[in-house]
């Protein structure tokens, strides 16, 4: 039960990241999670609420993508999807191989904000030069 | 109001990372080699250690031992029976260690001078689960398993198995009793971190120690090149 450690990992970075967007609120929190990476969605939704309670992330939206396991294998000579996370075999020419290519990530990818126009020449401090 | 999308792609656990790095080098320029022992509840890691630490100072080296448990001093003061200096870490709830853990319980360790040690153990907390995601800055994960415990252990936590260097099997005095199947527990374990290095151990009877420690005692000469 380490999800709630994680979200409030995600909570923290998300916060800091906001500090660059005055006034901007949050919407969507977007999560890459590899079949490897030992976490349960489910529990990471469940923790996000207790997570984010009382923090400028309450109420906002937790999405997460999950990602199979991917390996390279040198017989193949490509990546081959895992449908499992049991054994690092190739199920195609049953080479076991220890170069794993995807499926650990545990990643923010994005999160998704809506910011008042009027404050975004106040962030850039360049007076609406990018507006 | 606009709606914009940020792109972030960090790791979500980028800051125990960047902590387990600078601890990694602290460890690389003290020349100590640090080993994170990892298992279920009651495979056996406190007496596996308790013997590791024992036989490595029977043959001179300097050795220490941190312990991580949700609750109690009782695997701290076990060890420390050894005469091996040994810090007790608290986690209060939490089911894993992290880098600032070690970092903090590091700060002001009466009489451990980390450039003074050959070893540093970590005892993780007894779960097979959280602690593969943080990095503690060790050299070697140690994943260990009892034979009591089924030989699918492997395949039901690939995850630690899989980011292990070496792997030990606790308790083989009592294989037979228990009807383990080695065969079958190796090749789980080798499907799903291949080549990795397996000891088969009894700390009760010591069978399978000298091999361990000959493996330490190369990798702490390496960590000393």
């Amino acid at each position: 039960m380490h999800e709630l450690s994680i979200v409030a990992s995600v909570v923290e970075s998300v916060t800091e990241t906001l500090a660059s967007y005055p006034g901007a609120q949050v919407l969507e929190v977007r999560l890459k999670v590899g079949a490897m990476a030992s976490v349960v969605v489910d529990s990471l939704e469940f923790c996000w609420g207790i997570a984010t309670e009382d923090t400028p992330l309450e109420k906002t939206k937790l999405v997460v993508r999950t990602v199979p396991v991917v390996i390279y294998c040198t017989t193949c000579g490509r990546d081959v999807e895992l449908e499992g996370v049991q054994s690092l075999r190739c199920p195609v020419c049953g080479e076991i191989t220890m170069d794993i290519r995807q499926g650990r990530e545990l990643e923010i990818e994005s999160i998704e904000i809506e910011e008042a126009p009027a404050e975004i020449g106040a962030r850039t401090g360049t007076s609406g030069a990018q507006a | 109001m606009t709606t914009r999308i940020v792109e972030l792609r960090q790791g979500i656990l980028k800051k125990n990372d960047e902590l387990a790095r600078g601890l990694r080098g602290r460890y690389t320029t003290a020349g100590v080699l640090v080993l994170n022992l990892v298992s279920s509840p009651g495979t056996g890691k406190t007496a596996f250690l308790e013997r590791t630490l024992r036989d490595l100072r029977a043959r001179g080296l300097r050795v220490a031992a941190l312990v991580g448990d949700l609750e109690t001093d009782n695997d701290a003061r076990r060890l420390a029976a050894s005469g091996a200096p040994v810090r007790q870490i608290n986690t209060h709830g939490i089911c894993h260690l992290d880098a600032e853990m070690i970092d903090k319980h590091l700060l002001g360790w009466e009489g451990v001078d980390l450039a003074g040690l050959d070893y540093l153990f970590i005892e993780n907390v007894g779960n097979l689960v959280c602690p593969s995601s943080y990095d503690l800055g060790e050299k070697i994960r140690v994943a260990l398993l009892s034979v009591t415990e089924g030989e699918d252990k492997p395949l039901k936590y690939p995850t630690l198995f899989n980011s292990a260097d070496a792997a030990v099997i606790t308790k083989v005095d009592i294989a037979d009793a228990v009807g383990f199947d080695r065969e079958t527990a190796l090749k789980n374990i080798n499907e799903i971190r291949p080549g990795i290095r397996i000891f088969e151990t009894s700390a009760k009877t010591g069978v399978g120690m000298e091999g361990w420690l000959d493996y330490l005692l190369q990798e702490q000469s390496r960590a000393k090149a």
